[in-house]
């Protein structure tokens, strides 16, 4: 059984990037997957594999890390606008983070219209996330 | 009298905005197995005349600690030259299993520990990119490259404003995607070399001239 955890972005939003990375962290070592909303700072991904890489033991063999972002290339004045204008409102919320234990997700693979997570125990299980059509 | 008191202080603190660095420290960063200590070897024995000493493996983490070759100096056809150190880091990852290396026939004391420097030799790399002054990040053309440890490389970089040439490397196999590199990076310059087979260095070395402007 693959079990995920949805941590939304207010239950990170306050915390300073060592907490933040920390409780994700922990999170996957209790094997669980994390779908974080909104994504890690440049820096803080990071230090977080960084993290992951003093973590590692013979229990703990490390991530599996994919970000999903709106493709800001394909969003017209009026979309952008309207981003940036939630972003200052609400903090960056936008895009997904998956995080999961490499020892549950052998890969997560992601193209611009799917992500696709393949996981370890079971050959060929895979997971996949399509994002909704615009109406 | 305000233009003085600037230039003097430019000068006390020993910053030339109008000079151009001739002495840069280039990274090779990227993902395991790209091919960073092949490219390393490859430019010393170019221009040193000797390799690197880099050794290289198609076992993963081969490179477990940062390695230095400083004065390295290239000329370019209009009798340029770039002197910069040249620093051949570990392979980035998110994942270290001994038994990968177990199943490349080690035995498993040698496994685990290398395994243990290969996570010392990552946190090595992602400290040393502040140290920077321009990156080559080494891909291999042959692979996937919208994966987050190299999204993750470059978005480090495009935050600390280093600047970035990616080189495409093994395009001497058939399985390499040129096309699909360039897609996954389109704000970088990408050049398509073969390390091991010295295809197109010319074209790289012409690029580190633009880097390090």
């Amino acid at each position: 059984m693959v079990t995920f955890q949805f941590v939304p972005y207010h239950d990170v939003e306050q915390l300073t990037s060592a907490k933040r990375i920390n409780k994700l962290l922990n999170i996957v070592k209790d094997d669980r997957i994390v779908i974080m909303e909104g994504r890690l700072k440049k820096e803080e991904e990071a230090d977080l594999i960084e993290i992951t890489m003093e973590e590692i033991s013979s229990k703990f063999k490390g991530i599996e890390l994919s970000v999903v972002y709106p493709d800001k290339k394909n969003q017209d004045t009026m979309q952008r606008m309207k981003g940036a204008f939630a972003n200052i409102l609400l903090g960056d919320r936008q895009g997904l983070t998956i995080i999961g234990p490499a020892s549950i997700v052998k890969k997560i693979e992601q193209n611009p219209n799917k992500i696709e997570l393949f996981t370890k125990d079971v050959s060929r299980r895979k997971l996949t996330m399509v994002p909704r059509k615009k109406r | 009298m305000v233009s003085t008191f600037f230039r003097n202080l430019l000068k006390r603190l020993n910053i030339n905005p109008f000079g151009r660095k001739t002495h840069i420290k280039l990274g090779l960063y990227g993902p395991p197995n790209g091919g960073k200590s092949t490219l390393a070897n490859k430019i010393c024995l170019d221009w040193l005349g000797e390799e690197m000493n880099s050794s290289v493996s198609h076992v993963a983490h081969e490179t477990r600690e940062i390695k230095i070759k400083e004065q390295v100096n290239i000329k370019n056809k209009k009798g340029k030259e770039l002197t910069f150190s040249l620093v051949d880091t570990p392979g980035i990852a998110t994942k270290i299993d001994y038994e990968d290396f177990l199943r490349k026939g080690m035995n498993k004391v040698d496994a685990k520990k290398r395994a243990k420097e290969a996570t010392k030799g990552v946190i090595d790399a992602i400290k040393w990119l502040d140290q920077m002054d321009s990156v080559v990040v080494v891909l291999d053309a042959t692979k996937d490259p919208y994966s987050q440890v190299n999204i993750t490389i470059v978005g480090n970089l495009q935050a600390r404003n280093i600047p970035v040439l990616i080189a495409a490397n093994k395009t001497d196999l058939k399985k390499s995607k040129m096309d699909v590199i360039k897609a996954a990076f389109p704000q970088y310059e990408v050049v398509g070399i073969s390390a091991k087979y010295g295809k197109n260095l010319d074209l790289f070395y012409e690029q580190l001239f633009k880097l390090a402007k």
